[in-house]
């Protein structure tokens, strides 16, 4: 990629996320929202991580691999065990990027 | 006088030491995360100046690994920019629950300190703010020293990854893993397990019919909605959770 055209999306993308932080701090300080929107929020993180997860563990990224049945999925699952019990994102990482590994060389 | 500023510096500094205490955590786990994230943005042709000035601009961990594997494939600049932005809407979230702590602050230090919100350092301040005793000073040393540590650790991940062959250790997987470790940390009660469920089958579904990465906002807006709408109809029954 040309230097200048990335100079600019990192710009753009730095602007889009900067703006979802800055906002509610500059605008809100001390203010609620109503009642339903605080609700909505508050589950938009859980939601986003689901939505970006399970299409990842079942739709097959390449031609081999042509059932859900994925070794993303299998590695996901024993990862997400492992999550629940140790609650340690750093060794849930470690765990999830060992397991697929070892699935992915078998399959 | 010159009491009160051998006050305030003595504050200012405990606050810091503070502040590295509380994000010792977050970055033990952004090492990990960053290099992977620099050798998988290595193997897609970035430099390693490249990968430091997007940490540095974006900070923003599983937009990046989007962006990247996005650019991998050839995707645009505002496709990534559009998806970076829907993947990042949920700090809005983050910072409107810490604006209640934020009276009274001048508006420069609150600009600063937005840019350092993330899924985990929210977690820390958040809680910390909770609990009391914990003020602005301590709050800013957790953004910066995980950021960082974020910026080191995805540079060193750019160098590394001209020796590290392609796919080896499961790299390819630290951005899935990552975001099982995040969302098990998001299931604090049985609403947000619906919600997740729901959004994860709703997004396979528009995978296989929208256009784009459009699924990902179309299906977590929608579970969300649908999570807020389930836990008023149990509200009554159950008294909520």
């Amino acid at each position: 990629m040309i230097e200048v055209d990335y100079i600019w999306l990192i710009l753009g993308m730095g602007l889009v996320t900067y703006l979802p932080r800055w906002l509610p701090l500059a605008v809100l300080a001390g203010r609620r929202l109503p009642g339903w929107l605080v609700e909505w929020l508050d589950l938009i993180p859980v939601a986003i991580l689901a939505a970006l997860l399970l299409p990842l563990m079942v739709i097959p990224g390449d031609a081999v691999h042509d059932s859900p049945l994925t070794p993303e999925l299998f590695a996901g699952i024993i990862t997400l065990v492992f999550a629940l019990k140790v609650k340690s994102l750093s060794g849930t990482v470690i765990v999830g990027m060992l397991v697929y590994w070892l699935i992915s060389s078998l399959m | 006088m010159n009491r009160r500023s051998f006050h305030d510096t003595h504050r200012v500094k405990s606050g810091i030491y503070q502040g590295i205490a509380a994000a010792w955590p977050v970055c033990l786990g952004y090492v990990p995360i960053g290099l992977a994230f620099g050798v998988i943005a290595q193997k897609a042709g970035l430099q390693p100046y490249q990968i430091g000035l997007m940490s540095l601009v974006v900070f923003a961990g599983s937009a990046q690994f989007i962006a990247v594997s996005m650019l991998a494939g050839g995707a645009g600049a505002v496709s990534i920019i559009l998806t970076t932005f829907a993947v990042n809407l949920r700090h809005f979230l983050m910072s409107s629950s810490l604006a209640i702590y934020m009276g009274g602050t001048r508006r420069w230090l609150l600009s600063l300190f937005a840019y350092g919100i993330t899924d985990e350092s929210f977690a820390i301040n958040f809680s910390r703010f909770r609990q009391g005793g914990w003020g602005l000073v301590q709050a800013l040393t957790v953004n910066h020293v995980s950021n960082f540590f974020w910026i080191a650790g995805t540079v060193a991940g750019g160098f590394a990854g001209e020796f590290i062959p392609e796919g080896a250790f499961g790299i390819d997987y630290a951005l899935p893993a990552m975001f099982i470790g995040l969302l098990v940390m998001q299931l604090r009660g049985r609403r947000y397990t619906v919600t997740a469920i729901l959004a994860g089958v709703l997004a396979v579904l528009f995978a296989m019919i929208l256009p784009g990465n459009f699924y990902i906002i179309a299906a977590s807006m929608l579970a969300a909605f649908g999570g807020v709408l389930i836990n008023r109809r149990l509200k009554p029954e159950h008294g909520g959770d």
